[in-house]
């Protein structure tokens, strides 16, 4: 048997976790592609270092983005890597597919690149990985006739992603799934060429559970919720008592605002007091759901560390309706991105240009009224400006 | 010539019957067993789902052994998660021990529900990114092999969210994880002058430092690197290619604890430091993998039920953390950056 070149990465195939190194293996022996970057790969491995260039510019005719360029620095050792670029493919709202679909995506991977992808992408997109520049066009051309387009990448926005919703959640309060395909078919021209300070990130969670990390992960998030009282099967809840369901230990105790009480037979909540936390749901779903009054809380500014801190999103709607053609959260969508292309600096995401202006400056240019449910607490500090018209 | 901005794929082309009728109209949902959830609808119609690990980084032929799998059980439809799993929906009951009975012969492990390890959101690493302090899929693999029991099981006291980012870019957004794994670079970049010159804007890349450490250096036509100042974050880097940060002999990674982003009783909270350093070790980084099962374990033996990570910590106070962790504090651990004093203690209630 001819010796490995690859004894680091064989480790890999190793232990009970699915392996990725399998994977690229599968793909060797047709893929010449795969196989340098099988190479490649144990390269870096050797020497604890990547090896892949800056990208250039690469994409398909009519678009900005969607196509990321990808070079080997080792083109000599690993020539069929030396163009190797990402390709990102705008994934289906909640990543529900048919076989079909899939295997749609795999026959013209097959044909023009490396057999290799990522499902998905931490934005949501389906991520190919690696082809060549002369590709693309023919690439993008079939898939396009096929119903897939390209997602974002760049200084645009990015690809929306959304939890299932109402597709497989009871706890959905607002319509995830559709929410999410509206906005991205409405945004395309934002989506596919880049025009903006820096990226813009959409996701929808369809309730406070937030099981896609909107918070976190997205400059906008949009998490449904309720505006009346939870619901409470009282005969489900004595179901889950009988059956030996600590109540107290688990729920009452564990209520962050301390509103619910259990009398032994009854479940009492002190509704104005619930700030609808999602918990007392997730431990008893068959007895308590969402209100009925349903719609959704947006924050603005979530991101990662780069460049000036990490942000969770700020509340700037408490609540808001969530119908088709979803025209409120559309307006308010465009002024903030109107605000920020004019204030942002390059490579500033929208809750830095935030930070640095001011709040109350955002809130003024995209027309919303100050309200106490965008602070945990007022200012200490005395040094805060008036508008010009404010004094004399 | 193809046609541009059509969007994606309609999602309602995708669902099965049993969702389309059901849509909106979900009642309540039971973990059947590790992996295995059904829903039940108020029309009582009943959609069971099978949840299945995988690599993220697959081949189309995987791709194809799912789809044939799907085909089989499930007529042929199936969904992923916002983690990388494979969901298998079925509306057969009877499907369910045949489907997980061949997705195991496939190698592929059932689980990642409830108080479970759910599968890892990760990163490019060295596989496709160009400023990775370290690998991605390498390191995910190995500490999911460790860990992997918590994956096929649902013994732990609440969900346990681990997340990788290969560089502080953080693609991963992993800054909001009960465990989170950061590569990090820690010597300011080397200047390649001669090329900077030719490749580089210098009025962009002085202005990409967020601690204003560069400056131009008139002479080379070039720039200039206070050294003290940076922090390694490998921003002028992603602006210039002549500005090189990645060095393999002192790349390595960092690891953080008590992220959460649910609002489930306590609000989002963000990661915080616990081990500034560890070795970059490939192929199955063992002092990475070592530092995560033992954070895991301390929390999973301590926490009451229900309680993440971040949530333990917070109530027994973050000293107390690494007493128990048994990790030494240090200046690494106290912020300097844009917010730091927000993290400072004002008050003279603390523990020993
Ligand atoms: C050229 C180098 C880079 C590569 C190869 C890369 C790769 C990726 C990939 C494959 C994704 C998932 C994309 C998707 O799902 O569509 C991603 C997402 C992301 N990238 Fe990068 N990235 C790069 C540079 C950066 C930079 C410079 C930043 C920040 C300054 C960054 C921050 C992020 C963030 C925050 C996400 C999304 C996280 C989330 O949605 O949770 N990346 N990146
Ligand atoms: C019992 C209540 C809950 C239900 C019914 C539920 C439902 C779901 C569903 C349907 C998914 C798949 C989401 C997707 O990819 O579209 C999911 C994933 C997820 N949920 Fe939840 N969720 C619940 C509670 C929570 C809570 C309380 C948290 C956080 C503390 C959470 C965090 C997550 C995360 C991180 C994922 C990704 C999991 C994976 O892919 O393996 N969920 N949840
Ligand atoms: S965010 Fe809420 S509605 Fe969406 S999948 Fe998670 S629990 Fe369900
Ligand atoms: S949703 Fe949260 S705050 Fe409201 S009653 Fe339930 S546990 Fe308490
Ligand atoms: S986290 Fe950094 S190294 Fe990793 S894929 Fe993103 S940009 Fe590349
Ligand atoms: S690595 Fe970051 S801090 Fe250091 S010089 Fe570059 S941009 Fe500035």
């Amino acid at each position: 048997m001819a010796e490995s070149k690859t004894p680091l990465l064989d480790q890999l195939e190793t232990g009970p976790w699915p392996s990725f190194v399998t994977e690229i293996k599968r793909m060797a022996p047709t893929k010449p592609t795969a196989q340098d970057l099988l190479g490649q790969l144990e390269v870096s491995y050797e020497e604890k270092k990547g090896h892949w260039k800056h990208g250039g510019i690469v994409g398909v005719m009519g678009y900005g983005g969607g196509v990321i360029g990808r070079y080997t620095d080792l083109p000599e050792q690993f020539p069929n890597v030396a163009e190797f670029h990402t390709v990102r493919l705008n994934q289906p709202s909640g990543w529900f597919y048919t076989t079909e679909a899939l295997r749609t995506v795999c026959d013209i991977w097959e044909k023009y690149g490396s057999g290799l992808t990522n499902l998905h992408g931490s934005t949501g997109d389906i991520v190919l990985l690696g082809t060549k520049t002369e590709y693309l066009q023919t690439l993008f051309d079939e898939y396009s006739d096929k119903g897939f387009d390209l997602g974002g990448s760049g200084s645009d926005l990015r690809t929306p992603s959304c939890c299932c919703g109402m597709a497989r959640c009871e706890f959905a309060c607002i319509d995830a799934m559709d929410i999410c395909h509206n906005l991205t078919n409405e945004y395309q021209d934002e989506l596919h060429r880049p025009m903006w300070p820096y990226k813009f990130k959409i996701k929808i969670a369809g309730c406070p559970n937030d099981c896609v990390a909107s918070i976190a992960r997205s400059d906008f998030s949009i998490q449904g919720t309720w505006r009346d009282e939870l619901r409470i099967d009282q005969e489900a809840v004595r179901e889950y008592v009988n059956n030996g369901f600590d109540i107290q230990e688990l729920v009452i105790d564990r209520c962050p605002t301390g509103c619910l009480e259990w009398d032994g037979n009854e479940l009492k909540l002190d509704a104005p007091e619930c700030v609808r936390c999602m918990h007392c749901i997730n431990k008893m779903p068959k007895a308590l759901r969402p209100g009925l009054d349903k719609g959704a809380t947006i924050l603005i500014g979530g991101k990662a560390t780069i460049l000036q801190s990490a942000f969770l999103g700020w509340v700037i709607v408490p609540f808001m309706k969530m119908e088709a053609p979803y025209q409120e959260v559309k307006d308010l969508l465009e002024k903030i991105w109107e605000w920020w292309d004019e204030e942002g600096k390059v490579r500033e995401r929208v809750g830095e240009t935030i930070c640095r202006l001011g709040m109350r400056h955002f809130l003024r240019a995209v027309d919303l009224e100050p309200i106490p449910q965008m602070v945990y607490r007022p200012r200490a500090n005395p040094y805060f400006f008036w508008w010009p018209e404010e004094v004399k | 010539m193809a046609k541009t901005d059509i969007g994606p794929p309609y999602y309602g082309d995708m669902l099965p019957p049993i969702i389309k009728e059901n849509y909106g109209k979900w009642k309540y949902h039971e973990i059947l067993k590790p992996g295995v959830l059904v829903h039940v609808s108020e029309s009582g119609a009943e959609l069971y789902t099978v949840r299945v690990g995988s690599p993220r980084l697959i081949s189309i032929y995987f791709i194809r052994d799912i789809c044939e799998i799907a085909d089989k059980y499930c007529d042929g439809y199936l969904r992923f998660t916002s983690r990388n799993n494979i969901e298998f929906l079925l509306s057969n009951k009877d499907n369910i021990e045949p489907l997980i009975a061949e997705v195991k012969a496939k190698g592929l492990p059932v689980g990642g529900t409830g108080n479970s390890i759910t599968n890892m959101v990760h990163t490019q690493g060295w596989v496709h990114c160009h400023t990775p302090a370290t690998d991605a899929s390498g390191i995910v693999k190995a500490v999911m092999d460790e860990l992997f029991e918590y994956f096929e099981t649902m013994k732990l006291p609440a969900k346990m969210r681990i997340s990788l980012a290969c560089c502080l870019n953080m693609c991963g957004a992993v800054h909001c994880s009960d465990i989170a794994i950061l590569g990090i670079h820690r010597k300011a970049p080397v200047i390649n002058h001669e090329n900077l010159k030719n490749f580089c804007e210098i009025p962009t890349v002085i202005a990409s430092c967020p601690t204003a450490a560069i400056r131009p250096n008139p002479k080379l036509k070039s720039v200039e690197i206070k050294e003290e100042r940076c922090m390694y974050c490998g921003n002028c880097y992603t602006m210039c290619p002549s500005i090189q940060i990645i060095d393999p002999e002192n790349d390595a990674i960092s690891i953080w604890v008590g992220g959460k982003v649910s609002n489930a009783r306590s609000t989002p909270m963000f990661s915080r430091l616990a081990i500034p350093y560890l070795p970059n070790n490939p192929p199955r980084w063992p002092e990475v993998v070592d530092a995560v099962k033992k954070l895991v374990e301390l929390w999973a033996a301590n926490a009451k039920q229900g309680e993440r990570m971040g949530e333990w910590i917070e109530r027994i106070g973050w000293e107390k953390f690494f007493q128990l962790a048994e990790l030494p504090f240090t200046d690494k651990h106290i912020d300097d950056f844009t917010y730091a004093v927000t993290t400072f203690r004002s008050t003279t209630q603390f523990k020993w």
